[in-house]
């Protein structure tokens, strides 16, 4: 049976963990699923997070473009527990402080200098935290927000078909071609 | 809304009009090759389905869709999966094949051991989301059970099924290559898709240090290049797409509905009756034989009984046995052609615990050319003809290649524009293997009728008794030690090494329960997989299985289905059924 697929549909997200996955053990809590968990002025921020790790380039649209926020706001409201909920729109409202804190402006008003500074710390903090915790601990916010911006990007349709090589119907499959380096992967 | 079957009117039509030649119980990869084989043989034929109907393109809803289509990527939100933790659980199940899935709540079973038990239920079955792999059984299979002490003797060899290995082969394609090895025998094959650099250097690692280890391009039901005979059928080549699950627009992988009931319906012989539970098999007390089935249709409620000479029972391998277990009559108070009281019993599975990846440098100048749907086997090395472990059987061992996405080096910005398009280029290879090992069938492991608990229509609930035993410990031991150490000579790092712990089931590849056997003693079916006390009622699902080998069995069924058709069909012919 080819299991492949299934097997390898984890490995693809980064971290190895996926967020939102351990809903087996977590029994039922009920999730808020009102579209009121998000605000817009959340989804346009999100979208600068996003743009910030996965900016528009020369050769392809950046997350922005691939509407992240949106799709962050689905994932978080349909496949995240309450718990995972919780610490995700926490951390929305931590982000916005750390840049008011640093810099006296909010986020979106920052240079995108000062947004891949401040970003690039918290990804710091959030990869330390992920060495450090224990498995029973929760996932930190931001490794959320940029696991999110990741496989929503590389899914959408600006993402995997400019930044990667979407072929929906390769006709073929050859095992052994060279590979030129700066080629995109197959989306 | 329970149907009481036994106080309610039963619809039996007109008894001619709810006559045919022959009846078979389920429109999955073996109900479609008796369905095919009867309608060829100018049987007129019906089919009874549980589920809904199914018609090749029209009812595959997300075949085309791009990654972005999906509102969740491919993942099931959380309400779904808190209501579905069973199935959702399934190989290839996502949000782009969840229609071809049962739904948990609809269809309660009673785990008297944890047990996952995976369904389909529609028309083709299991055969639209299917693994695809068709590799032969090798004589070693069929003989080691009795030879070593582990199980029942087949009742035939590889020599009984071989020819009827090719006819399906040549009529389904199955592509691969001959490559001369005992534990898994040639076929009929269309051109093998191509191994990659890194599977080519495996290859030749695993020979170079293990005589025996032939890593091999598995043998898979694809139209690499399609034959006339497929062409006939309206199947086109495999465009190499890799979203099979979803249903193929080119009708490129074999499914009952892109293959054998359309050519069967081509004959005029075949009605497909959907939405049809069957409730049992008739025995007639006079005649000393079946005389039809009794179904409950599921939108109605209606009880209906149709009638028929032949019998062909292919519901999938533990709701055949549910059946026959439910089939009461006076001669069977047991269950039908349960003389020897083992129907229900010697369940088996395939032991899919072990896991290994490991990444591999160099090759960073190689690719290949986007997807590929199929996958690397290194045919079982382990107990060919002669004992050497401390445990019995073997294992399939299927495996692959690919390159991770991402090439960000760890001492390079994590976020940014460098990040992106370095998370955008392929990134180092990795290697897998997974098992795919015999277990052992055990009267202990068996399936019977719940004594209080029934479904929405009556029917007694299934329980299942299957676990794992100490031969499976010691097999799962045995794979993980074996892949690390050939992997790692093969200059590979190991990164995960692990025995998942997964319920019996998940494999989906449950056997047994009506096995085959030379013994009517102990056995429920003869060589031609014919009840031993019921000679009209054929059983060539998975239930008929004797022992569960290493080789993935869908394509076993196809071939004892059609062999026990073209016997069925000539004792019908000489008056003896």
């Amino acid at each position: 049976m080819n299991r492949r697929d299934a097997l390898s549909a984890t490995a693809v997200l980064l971290g190895g963990v996926i967020i939102g996955g351990h809903v087996f053990l977590s029994g039922c809590k009920a999730e808020k699923t009102e579209s009121e968990l998000f605000r817009e002025a959340d989804l346009a921020f999100l979208d600068e997070v996003g743009e910030t790790i996965l900016p528009a380039t020369e050769k392809s649209p950046g997350a922005k473009a691939a509407k992240i926020g949106a799709f962050m706001k689905t994932i978080v409201t349909d496949c995240y527990d309450s718990e995972e909920q919780a610490i995700f729109l926490a951390g929305i409202a931590k982000l916005k402080d750390l840049s008011l804190q640093q810099y006296q402006r909010s986020f979106l008003q920052l240079t995108a200098g000062e947004k891949t500074d401040l970003i690039t710390a918290l990804d710091k903090e959030a990869a330390n935290y992920s060495k450090n915790k224990s498995e029973t601990e929760p996932e930190h916010y931001f490794s959320m927000i940029k696991q999110l911006a990741l496989w929503g990007y590389f899914t959408s349709e600006p993402g995997a078909t400019e930044a990667l090589r979407y072929v929906p119907v390769p006709g073929k499959y050859e095992g052994c071609v060279d590979y030129n380096s700066g080629d995109p992967a197959w989306a | 809304m329970a149907a009481d079957t036994t106080s309610i009117n039963i619809n039996s039509g007109g008894t001619a009009q709810h006559t045919y030649d022959a009846i078979v119980i389920g429109s999955g990869i073996s109900g479609g090759w008796a369905a095919k084989e009867l309608c060829e043989k100018g049987m007129k034929t019906l089919v009874l389905e549980r589920g809904r109907n199914i018609e090749h393109v029209k009812d595959y809803p997300t075949m085309l869709k791009a990654p972005w289509d999906f509102e969740h990527r491919g993942r099931m939100p959380n309400a779904f999966l808190k209501e579905n933790p069973l199935i959702s659980k399934a190989a290839g199940f996502g949000e782009d094949t969840a229609h071809f899935f049962i739904r948990d709540k609809d269809h309660p079973y009673v785990q008297e051991k944890p047990f996952d038990w995976i369904r389909g239920y529609q028309v083709g079955g299991k055969s639209l989301t299917w693994g695809r792999a068709c590799q032969r059984w090798s004589n070693f299979e069929f003989e080691a059970p009795a030879r070593f002490g582990y199980g029942a003797d087949w009742p035939i060899r590889y020599a009984d099924v071989a020819p009827w290995y090719s006819h399906v082969e040549k009529f389904i394609g199955v592509c691969g290559n001959k490559d001369g090895v005992e534990a898994m025998p040639d076929g009929e094959f269309l051109p093998p898709f191509e191994l990659n650099c890194v599977e080519r250097h495996l290859k030749q690692s695993f020979i170079k240090h293990y005589k025996n280890r032939y890593l091999v391009q598995g043998r898979w039901a694809h139209l690499s290049q399609p034959n006339d005979i497929h062409q006939q059928q309206g199947r086109g080549r495999c465009q190499s797409r890799n979203l099979c699950m979803r249903g193929c627009p080119y009708g490129a992988y074999f499914s009952s509905v892109t293959t054998t009931l359309p050519w069967a319906a081509k004959t005029g012989n075949l009605t497909i009756r959907p939405f049809s539970v069957v409730h049992s098999v008739i025995y007639d007390e006079q005649k000393g034989k079946a005389s039809g089935v009794r179904i409950i249709d599921t939108n109605t409620l209606e009880v209906t009984e149709y009638f028929a000479r032949i019998i062909f029972v292919n519901a999938s391998a533990l709701n055949s046995s549910l059946i026959l277990l439910n089939s009461i009559s006076n001669r069977f108070p047991n269950g039908l052609g349960n003389d020897s009281g083992l129907l229900g019993t010697h369940i088996g599975f395939h032991l899919y615990r072990g896991f290994v990846n490991a990444s591999i440098e160099g090759y960073e100048d190689k690719y290949y050319y986007v997807r590929n749907p199929t996958e690397c086997i290194v045919a079982n090395y382990r107990n060919l003809g002669k004992q050497e472990t401390d445990y019995v059987g073997g294992f399939t061992t299927f495996s692959g290649a690919s390159r991770s996405r991402g090439a960000v080096k760890p001492e390079a910005p994590q976020i940014g524009a460098a990040f992106k398009e370095a998370m955008s280029e392929p990134g180092r290879w990795e290697v897998y293997m997974y098992m795919q090992g015999e277990t052992i069938m055990k009267q202990s492991n068996h399936v019977r009728l719940s004594k209080d608990e029934k479904d929405q229509w009556g029917i007694p609930l299934l329980v299942t008794s299957v676990g794992y035993d100490d031969n499976d410990e010691k097999m799962v031991a045995d794979f993980l030690n074996q892949s690390c150490e050939m992997l790692e000579k093969a200059g590979c790092s190991i990164m995960n090494r692990i025995d998942n712990q997964q319920p019996p089931g998940l494999d989906i590849h449950e056997m047994g329960g009506a096995r085959m056997g030379k013994d009517s003693k102990t056995s429920l079916l003869n060589e031609w997989n014919q009840l031993h006390h019921c000679k009209n009622v054929f059983v060539t699902d998975g239930a008929c299985m004797t022992s569960t080998g290493n080789q993935s069995p869908s394509i076993l069924y196809m071939a004892l289905t059609a062999r026990a058709v073209n016997y069925a069909v000539k004792e019908a012919q000489k008056g003896n059924l």
